[in-house]
């Protein structure tokens, strides 16, 4: 595994069991991720997009295969392990934002952090840091239901990398929001991809949303029909 | 921020609903506080019997008297070490609503008998000496300020005076305490021959008779035996242990302990599902979160933790609360109640128990929410849509 590589799938299958049926998501997929790069997964509904995504993440396991990441095999890892590298690896940036709705803006990216040994001076300073990169330190105190859409992105952006992950994934964080939010959205990623070294793996349906993305991957039927570089 | 903080906020996320929950449990802990301090109260009296303290009574009922004959016959049967004879007075002073516990004794043999009475010998001599002299308990003689010495008019609210009226006038001759804090020294006893003197029924009758055995193996021995002697006379009599003896007294106002039971049991049983129901609900309602959390590295066990923290600590809330409301309505009636129930305290015992029932609540309420919180698989949680 080259030392740019930061994921390897070899051969990954995904299957699952609905009634009588065994149903086929991958079968014998393989995709590399290089450190530092910016990648739209792109497909129809149903082509696996997500089911990609959460095997990435680690909230999923493959039916065979194998996963490695920066130098480690985790497709093996039992739950309480692939926790704690999910903890430490990776950032997640949902559609809906998925923020507490009891806890302000600050709170909610601080969350990652309690799962560190930072004190709570630091951690502080790395909220402070990571609102101030989405532009919301002056809302730091305000609760997501007092924000819009766009901002209540923003926090989720900044909760996925107050912990400095190695990889920030992303499912349809453009989804939910107008065109012109959706490009300041996108254009933050692009700034952390760009200025920050972050690797970031998106899905979307949105040809537009997948020009800030350095690669394109396009998945139909549990197979990539199709890998281009952005211009 | 700490996992505290998150259970904190998810607690007081919706305020109404937490403060009902909350009052339900608070409601069920009152009642347990107030109704089983009672109970202990009632008890009292059973668990400081003496364990070879037998009392004789007529078999109708308790409240028939014996003949005076039945003393001495009594004292000959094998196995009693000691008796003596009480009548009731039905006392109160100054006014029929201020009733005292006052009996008329025969001196010696009672404080033989119950020698759990202590008083100073002068005083305990003085009293032996004078047929007038009362022997006032310490807490009784605090409540109306007497002192040795002092004259008493104790009326009767059912025997009359040969003088007339129904007032009778004592010395206090001595003030006894207790050899154990919870001896009931709300009570006072004079001399029997006084009252039989005194008073207008005539004949030398006596209320009951209580004894003290050997040892507490004859018990069962020396109540067959008593009963046996006064078979198919007049007066027959019923002769059992002073616990249990006291345990029918209590139980002619029902069977407590089955009420106290019943009451606790049902505001238990009604405040769990409401809980519990509540809990579940709050935490499917969180399932989304739950799955968030764990998506970004919070543990299962962890989340475990603080979903049962958080029903515990409602249960806390609530119960303590409902203790604390229990603690204050018993010192705010113990000085009414007082004279029926001197030992209306809430013990340690009591307190014990019931943050054990709220742990308990807590527990049992929090388990299966937390349970499906630990189950929680991300995938599936996300795709219903959270």
């Amino acid at each position: 595994m080259s030392q740019d590589v930061l994921f390897q799938l070899n051969g990954v299958s995904k299957k699952f069991v609905k009634g009588k049926e065994e149903i086929s998501i991958f079968d014998h997929l393989d995709l590399t991720i290089d450190r530092g790069d910016f990648i739209a997964v792109m497909g129809p509904s149903g082509s696996g997009k997500t089911t990609l995504l959460n095997m990435l993440g680690g909230v999923d396991q493959p039916s065979g295969g194998e996963i490695w990441f920066d130098g480690s095999r985790i497709d093996s890892l039992g739950e309480g392990a692939l926790t704690k590298w999910r903890a430490h690896n990776i950032g997640f940036i949902f559609q809906f934002y998925n923020l507490m709705p009891m806890l302000n803006a600050a709170r909610n990216v601080e969350l990652p952090l309690l799962l560190t040994r930072l004190s709570k001076a630091q951690r502080r300073k790395n909220v402070e840091t990571a609102l101030a990169l989405v532009g919301l330190s002056d809302r730091a105190k305000h609760m997501p239901s007092e924000m819009s859409g766009g901002q209540q992105q923003r926090v989720a952006i900044a909760r996925a990398i107050v912990s400095d992950p190695k990889l920030i994934l992303c499912d349809e964080p453009t989804g939910d929001l107008d065109r012109r939010t959706a490009d300041e959205i996108l254009e933050m990623l692009q700034l952390l991809n760009r200025d920050h070294g972050k690797t970031i793996v998106m899905v979307t349906h949105d040809p537009a949303a997948a020009k800030y993305a350095n690669h394109t991957l396009h998945l139909d039927k549990g197979k990539f029909v199709q890998r281009e570089l952005v211009a | 921020m700490s996992d505290l903080y998150l259970i904190y906020k998810n607690m007081t996320r919706k305020p109404l609903r937490l403060f009902l929950t909350c009052f339900a449990i608070f409601i069920a802990f009152l009642i347990f506080g107030a109704v089983t301090t009672l109970k202990g109260a009632l008890d009292s009296g059973i668990e400081l019997s003496a364990d070879n303290r037998l009392v004789v009574v007529n078999r109708i009922n308790f409240t028939k008297s014996l003949p005076i004959a039945y003393y001495q016959k009594v004292s000959a049967i094998d196995g009693v070490r000691d008796v003596t004879h009480m009548n009731w007075f039905g006392g109160y002073y100054q006014e029929p609503s201020s009733q005292i516990v006052a009996m008329a004794v025969e001196p010696e043999s009672y404080l033989r008998v119950y020698d759990e009475v202590v008083v100073e010998p002068a005083q305990r001599e003085a009293w032996l000496q004078n047929r007038q002299g009362a022997l006032v308990g310490e807490k009784l003689a605090q409540i109306y300020g007497w002192k040795v010495g002092d004259r008493i008019p104790v009326s009767s609210n059912i025997f009359s005076h040969k003088d007339g009226g129904h007032t009778w006038d004592f010395v206090v001759e001595g003030i006894f305490t207790g050899s154990n804090e919870q001896y009931d020294t709300r009570q006072m006893v004079f001399h029997y021959k006084y009252f039989m003197e005194t008073q207008t029924f005539g004949g030398d009758w006596i209320g009951w008779l209580a004894l003290t055995t050997d040892d507490p193996s004859l018990n069962e021995q020396v109540a067959k035996s008593i009963d046996e002697t006064f078979a198919n006379s007049q007066n027959e009599t019923d002769t059992s242990t002073e616990k249990a003896f006291n345990k029918a007294f209590i139980e002619q106002i029902g069977n407590i302990g089955l009420i106290i039971f019943g009451v606790v049991f049902m505001a238990f049983f009604t405040i769990l599902v409401v809980v519990g129901n509540t809990m579940a609900l709050a935490i499917r309602e969180r399932t989304g979160e739950i799955a968030v959390l764990k998506t970004l590295g919070f543990s299962s066990p962890r989340i475990f933790r603080m979903v049962l923290s958080e029903s515990m600590l409602v249960a806390l809330l609530g119960g303590l609360s409902g203790l604390a409301a229990a603690w204050f309505l018993i010192e705010g009636a113990k000085a009414t109640m007082a004279r029926f129930l001197p030992n209306l305290i809430m013990g340690q015992d009591i307190i014990l128990q019931a943050i054990g029932f709220m742990l308990l609540l807590g527990l049992v309420t929090g388990l299966l929410p937390a349970i499906q919180a630990l189950r929680l698989n991300i995938v599936t949680a996300f795709n219903r849509g959270v």
